[in-house]
């Protein structure tokens, strides 16, 4: 019998975002935790951790490379460096 | 305004990713060899590392001071963790840990050979953390710029482990070396047996090595063996003469760049892969019982999972 796959997110030290480490199995959530703990954090690699079924993750698209985020490719304009601001200019 | 550009194929659009030194990840479409044949290495390393673990954990319970012991334990897990982040990585290939972990009982998969060789005395595993843990160094750490994103990024985290395992096995061994006349005997009986068979781990020469062309096109490979090979014996060889020991290679020579070593018998390598190794079976038996012997903790805690449901 399978156990369940949880993915696991570490949040390496206060002031930062949890981030994507690896994933393992695990029967229900707290010993999803226990583990993630023994896997991911043997070196105090965190200071907290979150685990979450695999099944439950919802993803943008099948092959990670489609037209979902080319209508960001065709606007510069949304970053500071399209604008030219001469060099007298201070503060900008 | 789109430009008009010819329509690649995903054979195409794959080996162009590659060849920009770009990741493949888990739902990019991917040829079934490249599949299958990173599904059969990271499963193969993954049984390695846990196979890994007998040999050492034999010696836990006899370290000789509570310093080594803790080291030796924390060593240990440290094996069945690189195990555990290798069999995720597999499965996101689509494998199956329990198919993966079936595969192995039933001997459809391999482990690394050198695992079927006997700890006889505790400077073997001073031996091994020097000389197994860095000829795996060699190995591991081009991978961690492999073409698959989560193999690469599982040996990253197996790397950042390992240079512990063998700074401790060197100081082990050091210990050993400045010890008795005994205990320098046992740290060169150690290094006469391990030394061939850890140069065998780099896999056979790069003459007789056919799908080594094809892991390297597919970026999963980075270096050949007899270059990977090279590179620990010029690593290894000055730090056998730092202890005062003897590499057990009458051949052995300085060739002004290089050490270069004699010949490897692969006849004993191809006898142990065959599963007639000193340890095949028992690593094997032991493996199974451990399995077996916890299905009642598996099934228990599947049944309060269910209960809380
Ligand atoms: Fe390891
Ligand atoms: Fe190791």
């Amino acid at each position: 019998m399978s156990q369940p796959l949880w993915e696991v997110f570490v949040r390496s030290r206060r002031g930062l975002s949890h981030t994507h480490v690896g994933s393992l199995r695990a029967p229900d959530a707290h010993m999803a935790l226990r583990h993630a703990r023994d896997v991911y954090t043997r070196r105090q690699e965190g200071v907290s951790i979150w685990v979450v079924p695999a099944a439950e993750v919802v993803a943008s698209s099948p092959d990670e490379k489609d037209a979902f985020f080319d209508p960001a490719g065709d606007k510069p304009y949304r970053h500071p460096t399209f604008y030219t601001v001469p060099d007298e200019v201070q503060h900008l | 305004m789109t430009a008009v550009v010819p329509a690649r194929t995903p054979e195409q659009e794959f080996q162009d990713r590659i060849d920009a030194d770009d990741r493949v990840e888990p739902r990019d479409w991917m040829p079934d060899g490249y599949r299958r044949t990173l599904v059969r290495q990271i499963a193969q390393h993954a049984h390695s590392e846990i196979i890994g673990m007998q040999p050492e954990g034999n010696w836990i319970t006899r370290a000789p001071s509570l310093r080594r012991k803790v080291i030796l334990v924390a060593k240990v897990q440290d094996e069945a963790g690189h195990g555990l982040y290798l069999y995720g990585a597999a499965e996101t290939l689509g494998a199956d840990r329990d198919e993966l972990l079936d595969m192995l009982h039933t001997g459809r998969q391999k482990y690394s050979t050198i695992f079927n060789y006997p700890t006889t005395s505790w400077a073997d595993v001073a031996a091994i953390g020097w000389l197994v843990d860095g000829a795996a160094i060699m190995n591991q750490v081009p991978l961690t710029r492999c073409s698959y994103g989560p193999y690469a990024r599982a040996m990253t985290r197996v790397c950042k482990e390992e240079s512990f395992h063998q700074r401790q096995g060197f100081e082990a061994m050091m210990t050993l070396c400045h010890g008795t006349a005994t205990q320098k005997r046992m740290a060169q009986d150690a290094l006469d047996r391990w030394w061939w068979p850890s140069l065998m781990m780099f896999g056979p020469n790069d003459d007789a090595s056919p799908h080594s062309a094809q892991s390297m096109a597919w970026g999963i490979k980075r270096f050949s063996n007899d270059e990977l090979r090279q590179r620990f014996v010029d690593a290894t060889v000055p730090q056998a003469q730092f202890l005062g020991l003897t590499v057990p290679d009458p051949d052995l020579r300085w060739d002004g760049k290089h050490w270069i070593s004699g010949a490897i018998d692969w006849t004993e390598f191809q006898t142990v892969m065959r599963g007639d190794g000193p340890c095949n079976r028992e690593r094997l038996r032991h493996r199974v019982a451990a399995h077996e012997d916890g299905a009642w903790v598996r099934e228990a805690a599947a049944a309060y999972a269910d209960k809380h449901r």
